[in-house]
């Protein structure tokens, strides 16, 4: 990740230690092995076995590979694609050959020729850096780029005139108060028209979202409580900006402004080995309506979550009686990595 | 803003501290050219039928969106005080309301608000025509979370989820909540599709709250047939099922279990 910043043209070669990746590459060899079985076999039954029979083969030979591949990730990037990809398949053919041998050793069987094996290995390897290649073009810088422009976070309009408003309240008797409303706001607007397709440390979203809370905080009073619990956080952690501060919106749009009542907005955020937890909690009411506005804003940072981190960053929501929940997962990214 | 009896009587009403300060300015601005006295400030819908029992008043701003009960429908409970005063909307931002507000000509600000637009919206007030009670029902996107009951001068708040039951008598309908009863000018049957999620039919005249059914007993007393009774929550009194409606004891004896 040392490049997030000056991605080249285009990355031909997958990132092998992402879990999407493997899972790509072991479900695609599966699928594989099931139409070899098939082309064999007449019937049903001998479907399962012949399946069995190629999948005891290659699985192990999968398995190897995925490992052997994101162990040598790093040095693989460095190198030209073109012999990046000569190795690997020199790889692959390496490690079949041992398996077969090994297989032959436990079973005590004569190693057959394993010509046919050899060249499966060969097109099998070349098919799935092929996928790949095609892929990271698909999902290259340019095309990545307009999606993600495309899903930047918009602010609810909503907000800024409730600003506004209050920040015009405060001019006549608490002119300090307005001064440093009308800074966090100028802060926030910054970030919020800026370009936000690369990653930024952590830090920086909690403090967008403490300047955010700090102007709602103006309009809402004591109605809004807010929980920090951000000792433990890995702040050099990088995340796509806006993902906390729009659920940070939501939750005080649902939770807070709905009830007279005081409410509490919980953020605990800390790290578990190299993933990095953020927890938001809210108020819940069921005659509260959580409408399409909500599901949108979800569904834009689930997405933009995939597209930055593909299948290793997760946000699941979770109603209870009296809270709403968001959990998101993301991996442990430093900057200087 | 002076004791003047002449002077314009006005209300704020809105949730944010900071919103109703910033009218209060304006208000004082606008004082400079006619009389004004404002007569109190309401945190919701609520807090301002309560205040308009107390006095009275001859312009509300009310804020729509706001937290227990929206100016939308404060606004409607206001129709039934004697003298309604003039309600001018305020709202921050574009909502789908204010389309309707045009079609119905109905008096709105936009926040945040400017000197001009509220110093010649006051000058109207006077003789802004009162809200007509059906183009409030028709703007308003949601069921109301209270009926009201004009009593004494005094608009009589309901929570519906306290209500019981509902039952139409000659001109008007009963409320029943555990407490007492209420007389409310509705109709029955607009009643029954407001609150259509809430209330269930049970009879020509009666509509009964789901959420407080605790059972059905089948009442043996009659001589021939038997009919199904309603047993409500905190209620001794069992209300008959009708014969046309005896399928809702199917329907919703099976929730129960």
């Amino acid at each position: 990740m040392a490049s997030i910043n000056q991605i080249p043209p285009v990355t031909l070669l997958p990132d092998f230690r992402n879990l999407g990746v493997m899972l790509r590459v072991l479900v695609i060899v599966t699928v594989l092995t099931v139409f070899a079985a098939l082309l064999r076999s007449s019937s049903w039954t001998s479907l399962m076995q012949q399946w069995v029979s190629i999948a005891a083969v290659v699985q192990p030979i999968a398995i190897l590979s995925v490992l052997l591949l994101g162990a040598a990730n790093a040095w693989l990037h460095r190198i030209e694609y073109r012999s990046a990809v000569a190795l690997i398949v020199l790889a692959e053919l390496v490690i079949t050959l041992s398996v077969l041998r090994f297989g032959a050793l436990i079973l005590e069987t004569e190693m057959d020729d394993a010509g046919r094996e050899l060249f499966f290995a060969i097109a099998t390897t070349l098919t799935l850096v092929g996928y790949f290649n095609l892929r990271n073009r698909a999902l290259s810088p340019a095309l990545t780029e307009a999606r993600l422009q495309a899903l930047q976070a918009r602010i609810r309009p909503h907000f800024l005139f409730n600003s506004i408003n209050a920040v015009l309240s405060l001019i006549r008797a608490e002119p300090r108060r307005a001064e440093s409303a009308l800074e966090d706001m100028a802060d926030l607007f910054r970030v919020l028209m800026a370009d936000n397709r690369d990653l930024a440390p952590l830090e920086n979203e909690v403090e967008l979202c403490r300047q955010y809370l700090a102007l709602e905080q103006l309009r809402l009073g004591s109605r809004l409580q807010i929980d920090w619990h951000v000792d433990n956080m890995p702040k050099d952690a990088l995340m796509p900006p806006l993902v906390l501060q729009p659920l940070l919106e939501n939750a005080v749009y649902h939770g807070i402004e709905p009830s007279i009542e005081p409410g509490v907005v919980s953020v605990s955020i800390y790290h578990v080995r190299d993933q990095v937890h953020m927890v938001l909690r809210n108020p819940y009411r069921k005659e509260g309506n959580h409408h399409a506005g909500n599901k949108m804003a979800l569904g834009n940072i689930r997405e933009r979550l995939s597209l930055h981190f593909d299948a290793e960053a997760s946000l699941q929501t979770r109603v209870g009686d009296s809270e709403y929940e968001v959990h998101i997962t993301i991996p442990y990214v430093r900057a200087d990595e | 803003m002076t004791k003047n009896p002449q002077a314009l009587k006005v209300v704020i009403t809105d949730d944010e501290t900071p919103a109703r300060s910033r009218v209060r300015d304006l208000l004082e601005d606008c004082a400079s050219s006619f009389p004004i006295e404002l007569v109190g400030e309401a945190a919701s819908g609520r807090e301002l039928l309560a205040l308009l029992g107390k006095t009275t008043a001859d312009v509300v701003l009310l804020d729509i969106r706001m937290p227990e009960m929206d100016g939308l429908e404060a606004a409607q409970h206001l129709l039934k005080l004697p003298e309604p005063p003039s309600v001018i909307f305020t709202t921050a931002y574009n909502d789908h309301a204010l389309k309707a507000f045009e079609l119905h000509a109905v008096d709105y600000l936009v926040k945040p608000i400017r000197l001009r637009r509220l110093h010649d919206a006051l000058t109207r007030a006077r003789a802004i025509t009162p809200l007509r009670l059906d183009v409030l029902q028709r703007i308003a996107p949601e069921p109301r979370s209270h009926l009201s009951a004009q009593e004494r001068g005094k608009v009589m708040l309901i929570a519906v989820s306290d209500i019981l039951y509902l039952r139409a008598e000659l001109k008007y309908v009963t409320v029943r909540t555990a407490a007492r009863e209420h007389l409310v000018e509705e109709s029955l049957s607009r009643l029954e599709q407001e609150f259509a999620d809430q209330f269930v039919r049970i009879h020509r005249s009666c509509l009964v709250a789901k959420a407080h059914i605790v059972g059905f007993e089948k009442d043996s007393m009659e001589v021939g047939e038997s009919r199904w009774m309603v047993m409500l929550n905190d209620l001794d009194e069992k209300l008959p099922v009708s014969r046309r409606q005896q399928h809702i004891v199917k329907d919703l004896g099976r929730n129960l279990l």
